[in-house]
């Protein structure tokens, strides 16, 4: 977790550009996403918002390296993504992006400290340093430690999603990437997790971007990018929360 | 992905289904085990039938009259159906070079009947004293036919073991007197007991002097076999030759084309190896198709499990793991099944061959060879069935894979 509480220079983590995706199924060609562009700076809460059918799901896949825009570019922390292949977006997604679900997405018969080391399993680090970056993200969510060694079904909603937040973490990523975090839980520990996303925003620099169609929920980022029908239709600073 | 997490992984996965996983692996035990059986099975059949052979006489050259088929093998053959052989041959033969013994036989079968009523149809053979050295017979009691039974045309007979418990059980058989084809003999040595070799069982059979035999029991002066003992197994090829050339100058017939047989040794126990080894090929390619049903198995277990675990897949992907390494993960369980199940099904047919053998139902014996290819073909039913289901894993989309229900 080395760099979080000192940052020097305010860098670009995202820059999207003309940023346009085309589905085909047979001869039907359908327009997710008709040309984005902004810029998302180191330690930003920003908010995508928008109803379903409107390209959030789409843009978030490319912001994630899921997928791969049609047209546009897209630069992460100053590296061209946009033309990847597989293997190169896995790196990228291993070494950059910390992903958070609504589903969760935890393996259910393991604990929750091996949970939060998966992604250390792919990046090759050693069992001793696994263990201690995973302590140390869970610290930062808030999760008690007597739950570390229980199985993630053993856990309340909100504990659940607080491991995946350290999950999403543990390889110390430029970005936090939140699609519907609160989806299955009830507001109130709703409101604990984005909590969690604020207090990693404000106290620990990260950079997050929180995707969701609630208007409640996108005003506890500090700005919000608005999508319809596949088109940004307003990108705003809130001060609000 | 370091290797230790693999079968971590792996470890883990398998544990949690441990009643799917055993039963998989059960199938895998279940063709393994009876490859290794029926490979035991066959090789020690073969290698029982070879020292069977051998115990009948060392460098030996069988003389039998008539032709032997081509593809009809030495075993089927009808020995004594043609006469061509006569006694005046074996005087022809003793003047070949490298010739040791030379044992002229008349073989037919006769009802032996003791005097107590005990009887049994068995092979008799018309002997001189040489077959003792020709045929490596020992008398166990009494002695074997001699010179001066066969000038004197003794109506003496030496039996075989399993005919003298036949007939005369517990009892002492020297001095009794049987009954062959109704004329009386006196009973002067028993066999010492030498096993079946294969189609032939030399213990089921009464020792007449030849004299007797061609005279009083047969009438004819006709041979069935002359078994020839060469001193070395070097001169094997060329007694062979020497001997072929001889008895067709006396009958007066082709070289290329005689009346007669020369069979070697070597000639019949390859002939009964090679159909042990058909055999045991045969019972090998039905433990194996068993085999494949159990890789059928691995693979239908793999494919559940990717399918049930595609969120988990969608997953490990979004957080950075390649194609390599969720291809990797899936191969690994399929191949760490068929070992557990390779390892488990060696030892289970070790096990079975060696109950065989305990309980003398049959001669096994596990070789090496078999156990390598056994634990080569389970990696190779691994990898093969597992292709599939770890391709099918690693060609799955993050996008698709985190939302499937």
């Amino acid at each position: 977790m080395k760099g979080i509480f000192s940052l020097v220079v305010i860098k670009c983590v995202i820059e999207v550009k003309d940023v346009a995706k085309t589905y085909k199924t047979g001869d039907v060609e359908f327009q997710a996403l008709k040309g984005a562009s902004f810029k998302i700076e180191d330690g930003e809460f920003v908010a995508i918002m928008g109803p379903s059918g409107s390209g959030k799901s789409t843009l978030m896949h490319i912001l994630g390296c899921l997928d791969i825009p049609t047209s546009g570019t897209y630069f992460l922390d100053g590296k061209d993504v946009s033309m990847l292949n597989d293997d190169e977006l896995a790196d990228i997604r291993k070494d950059k992006i910390g992903f958070v679900f609504q589903a969760f997405n935890l393996l259910p018969r393991a604990t929750v400290i091996r949970n939060v080391m998966l992604p250390l399993v792919y990046s090759g680090a050693k069992k001793e340093e696994r263990l201690r970056r995973a302590e140390k993200v869970l610290e930062a969510v808030g999760l008690e430690e007597e739950h570390y060694y229980h199985l993630s079904n053993q856990l309340s909603g909100g504990q659940i999603q607080r491991v995946a937040i350290a999950r999403a973490l543990v390889n110390n990523p430029s970005l936090i990437l939140a699609d519907e975090p609160t989806g299955n839980l009830d507001s109130k520990t709703g409101d604990i997790v984005l909590h969690t996303f604020k207090k990693l925003n404000k106290e620990h620099k990260r950079t997050v971007v929180l995707i969701t169609h609630e208007q409640d929920i996108a005003n506890y980022a500090d700005r919000i990018i608005h999508l319809k029908d596949g088109n940004i239709i307003s990108d705003s600073k809130h001060h609000k929360k | 992905m370091r290797t230790a997490d693999i079968f971590q992984e792996t470890y883990i996965v398998l544990s949690t289904n441990k009643a799917r996983s055993s039963l998989t692996v059960l199938g895998i035990v279940i063709g393994i085990s009876s490859v290794i059986a029926m490979i035991s099975i066959g090789q020690g059949a073969s290698g029982q039938i070879q020292s069977s052979i051998e115990g009948l006489g060392s460098n030996l050259l069988t003389i039998i009259p008539g032709v032997i088929q081509p593809g009809r093998g030495i075993v089927s053959s009808g020995r004594g159906s043609a006469q061509t052989l006569k006694n005046e041959d074996v005087e022809i033969l003793k003047q070949i070079e490298g010739v040791s013994f030379i044992s002229p036989e008349v073989q037919r079968r006769f009802q032996i009947v003791s005097s107590s009523g005990n009887n049994t149809n068995s092979l008799v053979i018309g002997a001189m004293p040489e077959y003792a050295m020709v045929r490596n017979v020992l008398p166990e009691q009494g002695s074997f036919i001699s010179d001066s039974n066969i000038r004197s045309l003794s109506r003496v007979a030496v039996l075989g073991p399993t005919v003298a418990q036949d007939i005369f059980g517990e009892e002492d058989p020297i001095g009794k007197t049987v009954r062959v084809n109704k004329i009386n003999f006196k009973v002067i040595g028993v066999l010492q007991a030498k096993g079946s070799a294969g189609f032939f069982n030399p213990d089921d059979t009464v020792f007449v002097p030849l004299s007797v035999m061609q005279k009083i029991l047969t009438g004819e002066d006709y041979l069935s076999t002359i078994a020839v003992n060469v001193e070395n197994k070097d001169l094997m090829p060329q007694v062979q030759e020497e001997a072929i050339f001889a008895l067709s100058q006396k009958h007066r017939v082709d070289p290329q084309n005689p009346d007669f047989s020369v069979v070697s040794q070597a000639e019949i126990s390859g002939a009964l190896t090679q159909v042990v080894d058909t055999f045991t090929i045969f019972l090998a390619s039905i433990a194996g198709i068993s085999l494949v049903v159990g890789g059928i198995g691995i693979m239908n277990m793999m494919l559940t499990t990717v399918t049930e675990r595609t969120k988990e897949i969608g997953l490990r992907k979004a957080i950075g793991a390649k194609r390599r390494d969720i291809n990797l993960q899936f191969l690994a369980e399929a191949i760490i099944l068929t070992f557990i199940g390779g390892f488990i099904g060696i030892l289970l047919g070790a096990l079975i061959a060696f109950i065989m053998s305990y309980f003398e139902i049959i001669q096994t014996s596990v070789s090496i060879f078999s156990v390598f290819l056994a634990f080569g073909v389970s990696a190779v039913i691994g990898i093969v069935f597992g292709y599939y289901p770890a391709q099918k894993a690693s060609k799955l989309n993050p996008i698709d894979a985190l939302r499937y229900e």
